[in-house]
């Protein structure tokens, strides 16, 4: 078989630094004070400010009114994180059982107009898909941040696939111990789709959480503001303080990443499973 | 499709509404509503809209700063995915060849994947930041100058830089699972044929590695052309004066930063048949892989 050559341990390590060092040093540095950063620069030692900073940037009321936290952000974030990945389960869920299951006249039809949504990105509707959401008067509304994301066809793609890749034995049986559509799906196919599910709101999770554009037109509010939204806002105070609040940046940074990283670090083999088997 | 299937009046009309009605509210409606505004000149204190054919297009196609920003996005989407994939294939090969410290390689090359751009764009920021930025630094001993943010250059140096390191651990990823996929007898058929590492992997593994290169081609692309939006919009926040930026962040601009929406609308409509075209092509691959498999 291949002999592993140092060579290749080398070149992993460098790309393993190249990934991991600047999480690490942005992590370090928010540990130190802003005066300190300022001159010396960025960090790889431990500076002793840790409580301080994250407590300051949990807590400090910042932005154009004073009202909005870094918990607030936080929060926001989950919400939409947690409504978004729950909100796509089940509509996708729904959808592909209809597609694959189901014996009915527009079945074609339904495929591909929701199928032409994997088209378009968000980034390219962004001022009309604007209007639309302030004609319905959506704008600063936890709906108005979820729903619009929720009208693509990645979940029901994923569903779709792993639907049709379930033997059709399965129904078969069912339906001779004479179980209907609800009991089906509810006692055989649900089970089954447990470690698809988990895979897929890893996924939809970290998609959400990181959703950046979408909520900057959305919430003029800063009630609603995500962390994604909240690290825009910091870089626009930059711009004529004296010294910037580098710890403080940094340590929102760290808040916005720790939990989707932490999430798919952990999950990892659901999370790769999910991703790569369900794009085929 | 499957042999045996419920057949219900209703119900599977039921299942697909929740869908449906979002697809319709928030993806059809404004794609029609973009196209729609594509062909008008909209006032900009809002009393009404005046049609004028395709000279929003025309505007936007024969315009010199147009140009050179699809001219920009075009070289910035071919570096990044250039750069992305062949550092995610080499990532890829290593950790699959090794086996001490696999997982743990495997698990620090993943974990970036979650980072979101933004925050990519940010911690790429200080990193180029005049005062406090390492790489500015070392690249001051190496005799060059770097003005992140002022220069037109630098500015796009290091926007591909974070765009990269953003994408590698994706790559990563699938080129990892495409080799796991391979089949432990190939490749000692092939040890035993040929002795050379080299010719080995451009003759057997990169072939067998061809679709999901492929696939990841169509994604990287879309990646730099969509995704990197926030990465830019943090490196030059909201300041394009002389800094470079690519076609989507112009679509926002000229969209809510200069309130010129038929402008902006028939840049999306642009965007969409580039997008179209794109997805197309991945549509078409996804067959062929299906016979490759």
């Amino acid at each position: 078989m291949y002999k592993t050559k140092p060579l290749d341990h080398l070149i992993l390590i460098l790309g393993c630094l190249l990934m991991v060092t600047p999480v690490v040093v942005a992590f370090m540095t928010s540990t130190h004070e802003a005066a300190e950063i300022h001159s010396k620069g960025l960090m790889l030692s431990w500076g002793n400010h840790f409580e301080e900073t994250y407590t300051s940037a949990l807590t400090k009321k910042g932005g154009f009114t004073g009202e909005v936290t870094g918990a607030r952000m936080l929060l926001n974030s989950f919400i939409l994180g947690i409504g978004f990945a729950l909100g796509k389960i089940v509509l996708s869920m729904l959808a592909a059982y209809a597609i694959v299951y189901f014996r009915f006249r527009f079945a074609t039809l339904s495929f591909w107009v929701i199928f032409t949504t994997l088209l378009l990105p968000l980034e390219v509707r962004i001022v009309p898909s604007y209007q639309v959401m302030s004609n319905l008067h959506l704008l600063n509304s936890y709906t108005g941040l979820i729903v619009p994301l929720l009208a693509s066809a990645t979940g029901t793609f994923y569903f779709r696939q792993f639907f049709m890749s379930v033997p059709d034995e399965l129904l078969e049986a069912a339906r001779i111990d004479g179980a209907g559509p609800f009991r089906f799906f509810i006692d055989i196919l649900l089970p089954i789709s447990r470690t698809m599910i988990a895979a897929i709101f890893i996924i939809m999770f970290v998609y959400g959480w990181n959703q950046y554009l979408w909520p900057m037109l959305m919430t003029t509010d800063e009630g609603f503001y995500t962390l994604m939204r909240g690290i825009k806002s910091i870089l626009q105070v930059w711009i004529g303080s004296q010294i910037p609040d580098y710890n403080e940046a940094f340590a929102l940074a760290v808040l916005a990443v720790l939990p989707p990283v932490m999430l798919v670090v952990i999950f990892q083999r659901w999370f790769i499973k999910g991703l790569t088997e369900s794009d085929k | 499709m499957k042999r045996v299937q419920f057949s219900s009046p209703t119900l599977p009309y039921l299942l697909l509404a929740p869908q449906l009605a979002v697809i319709f509210v928030f993806f059809y409606w404004p794609s029609v509503q973009a196209v729609q505004s594509s062909f008008y000149i909209e006032d900009p204190f809002g009393f009404g809209s005046t049609f004028v054919g395709f000279a929003n297009y025309s505007d936007a196609i024969f315009s010199s700063q147009y140009l050179k920003i699809a001219e920009f996005t075009t070289v910035f989407t071919a570096l990044v995915t250039f750069f992305a994939l062949s550092i995610g294939l080499l990532l890829a090969i290593k950790a699959d060849a090794v086996i001490r410290g696999a997982s743990a390689y495997k698990t620090l090359l993943i974990s970036v994947y979650a980072i979101a751009p933004p925050v990519a764009g940010l911690i790429g920021m200080m990193f180029f930041d005049q005062h406090i930025g390492p790489f500015v630094k070392i690249a001051g001993y190496l005799g060059w100058d770097m003005k992140v943010g002022l220069n037109y250059f630098d500015t796009a140096f290091a926007m591909v830089f974070v765009s990269v390191w953003k994408q590698i651990p994706y790559n990563f990823i699938f080129f990892l699972s495409g080799l796991q996929g391979i089949p432990v007898s190939v490749r000692e058929a092939a040890l035993i044929d040929c002795r050379n590492g080299l010719k080995r992997f451009f003759t057997v593994i990169l072939p067998l590695l061809a679709p999901t290169a492929f696939f990841l081609l169509v994604i990287n692309v879309t990646y730099s052309l969509f995704d990197t939006f926030a990465v830019i919009d943090v490196m030059v926040k909201d300041k394009a004066a002389n800094n470079p930026i690519t076609l989507v962040y112009k679509v926002y601009l000229d969209g809510f930063r200069g309130n010129d929406i038929g402008g902006s609308s028939a840049q999306s409509v642009i965007l969409m048949i580039v997008v179209f075209v794109l997805t197309i092509l991945q549509f078409r691959f996804i067959e062929r892989r299906v016979h490759y498999n």
